[in-house]
């Protein structure tokens, strides 16, 4: 009888993870334990347990450690991800406060589910086995289901929820079956074992098995970051969701979900890359295009970024298919930015809305730029940003992405790609006509800013300017962080 | 050599004065205005050293001098550096663009009352992105300030403009964007096939592409460029964005912005793809001549006097390409010169049309008649300038014109430059038929009986512009002969590439490397001088 061998614990590897854990539960227990209806603090206190995991996270820069037999790695690419994640929860967080106290839902528990969710996406990124990356991505949806209906005295946010948890549990089944199947055919859910078995038996190439599930594997990631066609839950989902909630969902699980897809595709399947490319060429493509075209016809802001954020997975899924190193750099960079110029609007989105999230459209800005000249001006930025006009980090993002498909030869899909960044222009602009150069029809009452919504604009407005002006050193570490 | 990074200075002293405007009250309009005007004034003054230090002893002459190159992004595959320099073609648009923006801003007085201190801040962002394209030596760069430019420009277009604005400005924004993101994508192409190193555009002159590849490239830059000279039949946006934009957005807009087109064309398309450039010279002779031709016949019938020139700017750039494309010394001088003439005098004319606009609020042909009894300053003025716009012997338009026919005549482009002659004849037409109609005849609307003649502020901004319309137009020599060696430079160096382009190429023989030296013209009189064409 063969005994059962336990693996090396090396708790080191899972420490930012283990932290991040501790302390949203400690958050949860201050919740219920300290009296009080301003939960504004507790939002402070996530900001600092995010900083401190941080700096645990940036502590792992270095040459690659696995753990729990092959099941979790600690390496530079899921070093460059997390702090992705960790960026993007701890801007959602600061805007959390003045959105939560205004739509009179501040219930404590939301910054530890922001954190939970975090967590989840640093396993995805961490996960060298399909069951973890599995677990994962499950704690993270738990935590997101709950979010997008958090307002529960909101029917909008109440659809949100109910939505995203039928079709995520629909794609995680997909996803889920995908995993099986794979494992049936080769015999390992461990991603380096799959690869090994790919190599060393090119014939599964051809088993329907393997391919069908690859296939379901591709279909439950592009559920994730909302790729067309598999992008319906988005619009409403972002549009009923708290707004701090979508702008933490368009950044941070997205770039989880980009993480996994990322990392399963490149080690598990390399010699299938002709097979995917191709595939996601097609996905590309249709995400791009799809995600500008409806955006086109937006008036509500906030459902207009939600759709231009389908386009952002896109133009992220151009990097994805070019499959060089420049293209994963490109990935990891463009989230991150998009992270900061994304979550930025959305702060703007915050800003100028009124309870019921109502004062949400374009027509509502009229006039605004010359009210509130520094808000608009710094949603102006962020625009831009987004539409990739430089000197943004916007624009430097898609230049790598585009670089990198024209690099392997995909000139055609780069050309596709900025014509939809020109299209993309128009509603981009749409936005500063109205606040620029319309009149104001009402007069603008404004509540004003807290430290931290404001801290939040600052942040993002000096990463997107800086990514854009000075992106050497980052787009170098990003260079770093997908040299497997 | 060590010397101030003059260059830099230049490019970033309207930034800097944009960043002080942020701290002046909002209401007091007289100190931003001041300000900004002081701020182009010293531009304009730094930029000064560049006419007196270019091709001194111990430079390259005709080359890249007041070099700086830093290394700025190194990721990755990619090096992009901070890399400037100008040569003899750069240096002229550099001070072109210095000369206008204190004009403009000075134009813009009275003009402008509501949002003045986004107004000035614009037109300095503006001043930055126009300068940097034009010095730029980085591709990468050149792209950077080559998009930035359009987004001061856009709001100057959509904020202040008149009533068709919103859909003026966006249209101006897509159409430029369009082109130049296909441009991108070209760019990163070449960067590829130059394997990698930095973005310098010396060093991509020296590759030797294939003609299928030179074909797409130049396809992609050409479109980039021309969108933005505008060549027909991609100039729609131009009356339009004219049309709606406030006098100092049309000057800058006519004067410089127009000029980074067909500075694309003489710095990037034609060199860096001589074989495909050389290929589709008819095709763009073509345009270039319908372009003239037809913008005229359509500029006569328009009963906006503002729309009437923005029109002749289609003819007159028109004019500039048909030089470039001729390829030879007098068709790329007369090129270069046409692109500083138009500057000078479509800019007064946008000038002249803001003066009568602002007394009017009108700038309909049939409103006016007669005004020359009312004005005679300003019918003086008006006069002078409409001469410079057909061309007249004695004014700066008749030299960059007849260089340009010239050339083309001598070139391979005969034909085109006898059917473009006709347009010098339609655009005396179209001028001095709005001029009659406009200036001349019965003051018969009541309204225009009471018109100010020009005052002491308008007659200092149009000063400077007639002076170079006289100036360019008896002595241009000095230009000329510092922008001689570069314009050689351009000429051999696209020749000589094509040759290494076309494979299997019958060996043709080498090509003189030495330039017949432009002689100067007899002080005082119009006379062109008689250059030979390099053959």
């Amino acid at each position: 009888m063969e005994t059962i061998a336990m693996p090396a614990i090396n708790l080191a590897v899972v420490m930012p993870e283990i932290l991040l854990s501790c302390i949203a539960m400690v958050l949860l227990l201050v919740n219920v334990f300290v009296p009080g209806n301003n939960k504004a603090y507790l939002g402070y206190l996530s900001i600092i347990g995010l900083a401190v995991t941080a700096a645990s996270v940036v502590n792992g820069w270095g040459p690659s450690v696995s753990a729990f037999n092959g099941a979790v790695v600690q390496d530079n690419f899921a070093t460059f991800f997390k702090i992705i994640f960790l960026v993007s929860a701890g801007l959602a967080v600061l805007i959390s406060d003045r959105y939560m106290a205004q739509e009179e839902c501040n219930q404590g528990e939301l910054y530890p589910l922001i954190l939970f969710a975090t967590v989840g996406m640093m396993l995805m990124a961490a996960g060298t086995d399909m069951m973890v990356i599995f677990l994962g991505l499950e704690l993270l949806s738990i935590c997101l289901y709950v979010l997008a209906g958090f307002n529960r005295a909101s029917v909008k946010s109440n659809e949100a929820g109910l939505k995203y948890f039928l079709l995520g549990a629909f794609s995680t089944g997909f996803l889920l079956y995908g995993m099986a199947l794979t494992y049936g055919a080769t015999g390992s859910t461990k991603i380096q074992a799959i690869s090994a078995f790919v190599m060393g038996n090119p014939s599964v190439a051809s088993n329907p098995l393997f391919v069908v599930g690859m296939l379901l594997i591709a279909t439950g990631f592009s559920f994730k970051v909302a790729a067309a066609p598999f992008h319906m839950w988005t619009p409403d989902v972002y549009q009923g969701a708290p707004t701090p909630v979508t702008a933490f969902m368009s950044a941070g699980p997205k770039a989880a979900g980009f993480a996994a897809f990322l990392r399963v595709m490149i080690f598990a399947f390399p010699m299938l890359k002709a097979e995917w490319g191709q595939l996601l060429w097609i996905l590309a493509v249709l995400t791009m295009t799809v995600g500008n075209i409806i955006a086109l016809s937006q008036d509500n802001v906030k459902r207009m970024l939600a759709y231009s954020s389908i386009a952002h997975a896109g133009y992220a899924l151009v990097g994805f298919t070019a499959t060089n190193a420049e293209g994963a750099a490109g990935i990891l960079f463009y989230m991150l930015s998009y992270a900061f110029m994304n979550i930025g609007a959305f702060a703007v989105v915050v800003l100028i809305g009124k309870k019921g999230e109502s004062n949400g459209n374009v027509q509502d800005l009229a006039g605004f730029g010359h009210k509130k000249p520094l808000l608009a001006a710094i949603l102006s930025i962020f625009l831009f940003s987004l539409a990739g006009i430089p000197p943004t980090a916007g624009f430097i993002g898609k230049f790598y992405l585009f670089s990198a498909a024209i690099k392997s030869g995909y000139l055609w899909l780069a050309i596709i790609g900025v014509l939809n960044s020109a299209a993309s222009l128009y509603y981009y602009l749409r936005v500063m006509v109205f606040m620029y150069m319309k009149d104001p029809t009402e007069e603008f009452d404004w509540a004003g800013a807290t430290p931290a919504i404001a801290l939040c604009l600052l942040l993002s407005v000096g990463a997107t300017l800086a990514l854009g002006v000075v992106p050497g050193t980052v787009l170098a570490l990003a260079q770093k962080a997908v040299l497997f | 050599m060590n010397q101030l990074p003059l260059l830099s200075i230049l490019t970033f002293t309207p930034l800097i004065g944009a960043i002080l405007l942020l701290f002046v009250n909002k209401n007091s309009h007289g100190v931003l205005r001041t300000v900004a005007m002081a701020v182009t004034v010293v531009t304009f003054v730094l930029s000064l050293p560049l006419i007196t230090g270019y091709n001194a002893p111990g430079t390259d002459i005709g080359g890249f001098q007041f070099i700086e190159n830093v290394p700025w992004i190194a990721a990755g595959p990619f090096q992009m550096s901070y890399h400037l320099g100008i040569d003899g073609i750069s240096l002229w648009l550099v001070i072109l663009t210095t000369f206008i923006m204190p004009i403009s801003i000075l134009s813009t007085y009275t003009a402008v009352e509501e949002k003045v201190k986004e107004y000035m801040i614009c037109l300095l962002l503006l001043e930055v992105g126009m300068i940097g394209t034009f010095i730029s030596l980085d591709l990468f760069l050149f792209y950077i300030y080559w998009e930035v430019m359009l987004i001061p420009m856009y709001f100057m277009i959509g904020i202040w403009g008149g009533k068709n604005r919103i859909y003026a400005a966006v249209k101006f924004f897509i159409y430029t964007a369009v082109g130049s993101l296909l441009m991108l994508v070209a760019l990163i192409s070449l960067y590829f096939k130059a394997g990698g190193g930095d973005f310098s555009i010396i060093r991509f002159w020296e590759l030797n592409l294939d003609p299928t590849t030179q074909m797409w490239m130049f396809l992609a830059f050409a479109l980039a460029f021309a969108i933005k000279v505008p060549m027909f039949p991609l100039h729609t946006w131009l009356p339009d964005a004219h049309t709606e934009a406030p006098t100092a957005g049309s000057v800058i807009l006519a004067a410089v912005m127009l000029k980074c087109g067909t500075y694309g064309y003489v710095r990037f398309a034609m060199p860096l793809f001589p074989e495909a450039s050389a290929q589709f010279t008819p095709l763009i002779a073509t345009l270039s001549v319908i372009g003239i031709i037809y913008a005229s016949l359509v500029a006569m019938v328009q009963q906006d006097v503002k729309k009437l020139v923005a029109y002749s700017s289609v003819a007159h750039l028109g004019f500039v390409m048909l030089g470039l494309y001729a390829l030879n010394t007098q068709g790329v001088t007369g090129g270069m010169l046409q692109m500083l003439n138009h500057g000078v005098s479509t800019g007064a004319l946008f000038l002249i049309v803001g003066f009568i606009y602002e007394r009017r609020h009108t700038r309909q042909i049939s409103d006016f008649g007669g005004l020359a009894k009312q004005m005679p300053v300003f019918a003086t003025m008006f006069m002078i300038v409409t001469f410079s716009s057909i061309g007249l012997p004695g004014t700066n338009g008749f030299v960059g014109e007849f260089l340009v026919l010239l050339g083309s005549f001598e070139s391979s482009l005969r034909w085109y430059a006898i059917i473009a002659t006709s347009g010098v004849i339609l655009s005396a037409v179209y001028m001095l038929w709005m001029f009659q109609r406009v200036m001349f005849g019965e003051l018969k609307n009541p309204k225009n009986q009471t018109l100010k003649d020009l005052n002491a502020r308008e007659v200092a901004i149009m000063l400077p512009l007639l002076f170079l319309i006289f100036f360019l137009g008896v002595y241009p020599r000095p230009i000329i002969d510092s922008m001689a060696p570069s314009i050689d430079k351009l000429i051999a160096h696209t020749k000589v590439q094509k040759q290494v382009a076309q494979v299997a190429a019958p060996a043709a023989p080498q090509l003189p490397a030495g330039h017949v030296a432009v002689p100067g013209l007899p002080e005082g009189h119009p006379a062109l001088p008689a250059t030979q064409e390099v053959k």
